[in-house]
Order: structure tokens, then sequence, then C-alpha cells
């Protein structure tokens, strides 16, 4: 009787206390991805081979949704704008759109997908064939040759792929305000200029920060833990994708939070 | 004896459990200098995790771990880099990087244990060689993908002895490979116990492979094995332990284990071809 109650309690007890140990887990390994970007040795050659996978590899697709996006934007907007016969404004609530929100927030979504992935079934492929022990036997630090440079790349690579898909998104709503609008290329381009503000910048930079820490760390540790052989590699892959992909969302909401209580408009 | 000779590894009560399930339970014992060690057991018996456990892989949950006198079980990681350049070893898997080709993977812990200060021009001639002694001389350039199983455990031995470690263990090396393949490595670890005369830990589920290790000698001038059958074999002894569900139930020698009358332990020797 006594067995049975036990059994349940600890059951319970363990539920509650797996998600409290999963954090932790998290945030040790943060800690010492962050703590070894101090320290010898540094892999240079893996920091450039990561910057070269995240950033020139996603090029392509940030382009495309930064363009797309922007399109969309002033579509919408301009739609919304002529009710109030503002479609002269386009241009800024494009910008504004872009700069503050869609551009880090998609394209951090974008490289979560290619990277927090490829991430995680690269580290938990090792994982699981041993290498990473191997690699402690032979010497290295698993954390400081596989998960350090990842996060380097990444907080170089993110804020600068943001930076471009923001541009191309601006050049998207151009082409749309041109030929479809009719608004002159100077006024659209004033607009989207005078839209920004300090505020906007600092947060459109900021952001992508925060995105690249969360991708890089989300998709390293599920790629670190990952169990039970090619099947656990593939639940890590799916877990790495959805963890990174809600925390930039929560996170998107906190960082929104703070900048709209300090910038006033 | 423990106090003339300090023993390579020694295991005093190490109990290690993962999650609650115990993977090996109260485990004491000693390798000397020299010494050849089968250990043999079923599959999840804790074979692996004693090799890991004696690395510093995995941290035992009580006992305590003397590698070269050092206890290594409560040492930080930092400083078990030390000790881990002074021992060798084969993965079940092989565990090679797939990412670098043989010459880069068996070059990598001499370029990247700390403990092992190998310089820069000394690190090809060297990796070719020990390429060369497991023959594997032709295939620097080739990735882990691209070779058989054989010659991948044949790189991964290769890799594991490149810094003629003092101690060397071999996890599984034969599993899963033809009786021929499992025969040349089988030779092949035993030439390199006798070329090295390191401390030598064999796990493995096949009797065969711990009686060609206890009765076998590598002859370098004729390039093979002979046999040393109860001849002076004082250099290289030989001791078969035997492990069952996380428990050590066996450790003598050859003539103790052909003659014992346990089940579980005959069932190893039983085999035998």
């Amino acid at each position: 009787m006594v067995a049975s109650e036990c059994g349940d309690r600890t059951y319970l007890l363990d539920l509650l206390k797996e998600p409290v140990l999963d954090v932790q887990e998290f945030f040790l390994l943060a800690g010492r991805a962050l703590k070894n970007i101090f320290r010898r040795p540094h892999y240079g050659d893996d920091i450039i081979l990561q910057m070269d996978a995240i950033g020139v590899g996603s090029l392509p697709v940030v382009v495309m949704i930064g363009c797309f996006s922007g399109v969309v934007m002033a579509l919408q907007m301009s739609r919304a704008l002529a009710q109030y016969g503002q479609v002269g404004k386009t241009g800024t609530l494009v910008s504004l759109t872009l700069v503050r929100e869609l551009g880090p927030v998609l394209t951090a979504i974008m490289v979560a997908g290619r990277n927090s992935t490829g991430m995680a079934s690269e580290l938990g492929s090792m994982k699981v064939t041993e290498q990473i022990d191997a690699m402690r036997a032979l010497g290295t630090d698993p954390i400081q040759k596989l998960v350090t440079p990842r996060v380097i790349a990444t907080c170089v690579m993110l804020p600068l792929l943001t930076i471009i898909a923001d541009f191309v998104g601006m050049v998207g709503g151009f082409m749309i305000a041109k030929f479809v609008l009719s608004i002159e290329s100077r006024q659209y381009w004033t607009s989207v200029w005078r839209a920004l503000e300090w505020n906007d910048v600092t947060q459109g930079l900021l952001k992508p920060l925060v995105f690249a820490l969360v991708v890089s760390l989300m998709g390293c540790y599920h790629g670190l833990r990952t169990t039970g052989g090619t099947q656990g590699v593939g639940k890590s892959t799916t877990q790495a994708m959805v963890a990174a992909t809600v925390l930039i969302f929560v996170l998107d909401v906190l960082i929104t939070k703070v900048f709209v209580s300090q910038g006033g408009s | 004896m423990a106090a003339e000779t300090p023993a390579v590894l020694r295991f005093e009560n190490v109990t290690v459990s993962f999650d609650g399930d115990v993977a090996l339970r109260d485990i004491s014992f000693a390798a000397f200098e020299g010494e050849s060690r089968i250990i043999l057991g079923a599959a999840g018996s804790g074979k692996t995790v004693l090799l890991k456990t004696a690395m510093g892989l995995t941290k035992p949950e009580s006992g305590k771990v003397f590698v070269f006198g050092q206890d290594i079980s409560t040492m930080p990681e930092k400083r078990l880099f030390d000790i881990r350049g002074k021992i060798g070893m084969l993965f079940q898997e092989s565990a090679l990087f797939d990412s670098l080709n043989i010459a880069e993977n068996v070059a990598y812990p001499l370029l990247n244990q700390p403990s092992i200060q190998c310089p820069a021009a000394e690190v090809m001639p060297r990796v070719k060689r020990t390429l060369e002694f497991v023959e594997l001389g032709e295939t620097l350039e080739k990735f882990p993908s691209e070779l058989s199983g054989g010659m991948r455990r044949r790189a991964a031995i290769a890799r594991a002895v490149v810094t003629e470690p003092p101690l060397q263990m071999y996890d599984s090396p034969t599993a899963g490979l033809d009786p021929i393949t499992a025969h040349t490595i089988m030779a092949l670890l035993i030439k390199e116990r006798d070329v090295s005369q390191a401390t030598t830990l064999l796990v493995t589920h096949r009797y065969q492979d711990g009686n060609l290790m206890a009765n076998f000698r590598y002859n370098s001038e004729q390039g093979a094995l002979e046999p040393v059958r109860n001849g002076a074999q004082q250099k290289s002894r030989t001791t078969f332990m035997v492990m069952k569900e996380g428990r050590l139930v066996f450790e003598s020698d050859q003539d103790a284990i052909e003659s014992s009358k346990d089940p579980y332990i005959g069932k190893f020797v039983k085999q035998r071809v």
C-alpha cells in the first residue's frame, strides 16, 4: 500500500522535476558555451565554417522571405491606409514593421528551421555514434569545439542576415509602391528613412542577437542530449525546431514590451 | 603486491547508475603494468560503462577510480585531459569523426591532446607510421564512410594508439566483423600490446578473443602470431573478468575460467572454437 502510494508520488514529482532539470541543464550549457568565448583554445576554422553554413547558406531563403514580406506588407498596408487617404505613408509602415518585427522574427525562424535543426541532427548523430565521447577522450571539450563556434557564428550572422532581409523587404515594398500604388520613389524612400528612430534600430538589432543565442543554443542543447539511436536524432531535431520557434516568439514579446514602454511611439 | 607497484588502473567499490538504472554495482579490481585483462559479459552487463568510467567519461555515483595513482572520480574535466592523454580507447562503433578524413582522424589526438606536445613536423610521419602499423597506409585521404567496417575499426585502433599510451582499452574490437577480419584485428591488438608493452583492457563477448590474447604473442621476426601456451609468460599476464548485470562475477586466470562450473561463465567459454 505504502509502496504504490510512494510510487505515484515520486512519479508526479519526477514529472515536475524534469522541466526544471531541463532548464537548469540548458543554462549550464549556455553558461559554459559563453564562458568559452573568452578561453583558449579557439577554433577559428570552425567559426568560419559555421558562418559560411549559417550566413551564406541562409542568404537565398532570407532574401526571398524578406522580399515577399515587404511586398505583402506594402499591399496590405496601402489598402488599410487608403481608407484614411494616406497611401503615401506606405513606406513608413513597411519600414517600421520590417525593422521592428518581421525582419528579425522571420529571419530568426528561417535560420531556426535551417540551422537549429541542422545543429541538433549533426550533434545528435555525433552523440549516438560516440563521437562526442571520443572527442572528450581525445582531449577536446565538445562545448568548446562544437557549441561555442556555432553560438559565435550565429550571433554574428543573424543580425547581418536581418539587416539584409530588412533592406530587401524595403525594396520589395518599393516595387509595389512604384508600380502598383504609383508613389514616387523619392517620397517612398524618404518616408522609409524618416520613419526609423534609434529605438527601432536598436530593437531591430538587439532582437536578432537574442534570437541567435536561442537558435544556436537550442540546436546544440537538443543535439547534445540525444539518446536512443537514429530515432532519438529525429526527435531532438524536431524538439530543437519547436523550442527555438516558440522561444523566439516569447522573447519577441518581452523585448518589444521593453522597447514600447521606453520609446513612447 | 599493490604496495610495490602502483596499479595502472584501480576500481574501488565503484557504482555507476543512469537515472536510477544501476549499470555498475560495487566493482573493485586493479590492473597492473603490462597486464592484459579480458572483460567478458553479455550485452548490457556494463562492460562499456566500465571502460567509460575508467576514462572519466562517466562519473561513478560512489566509489573511487584511480588511474596512474590519481583519483579521477572527482576530478574536474579540465584536469582529466592530462590523464586521458595516457589512455588509448577504441570505441565500440569506432567513433571516427565523419567530417575528417582518416589521416586527420589519426592526427586528432596528436594535435588536440593538451598533455601531448607533438612538433608539427612530426605529426604526419607519426600518423603514416601508425596507419602502416594497422595496414592502412593507402587510405590517408579517405573518409570514414568510404571504408569497410574492418578498415574503420583498424583506423580507430590507429587513432587510439598513435600517442603510444601506456594504458589501452578496446571496446568490443571484433563485434560485428566476419571471423577472418576479427582475427586480423585481434592479431593487430596483440602486436600492439607486445610492441608497446602497454596495459591492455579488452572488452568482448567472444571467448576466443581472450584466448588469443592470453596464449599468443607477436613474433616481430616472422611478423605473425605464435603460441606461448604454458610457456614463461611472466611478462604478459592475462586475467579474465566476467561481468553479469553490472556485477563482477569472476576474476582469475585462464585455467580457472575454463574449469569454472558456473553456467553463466561456462556459456562464454564453451562457445570457444
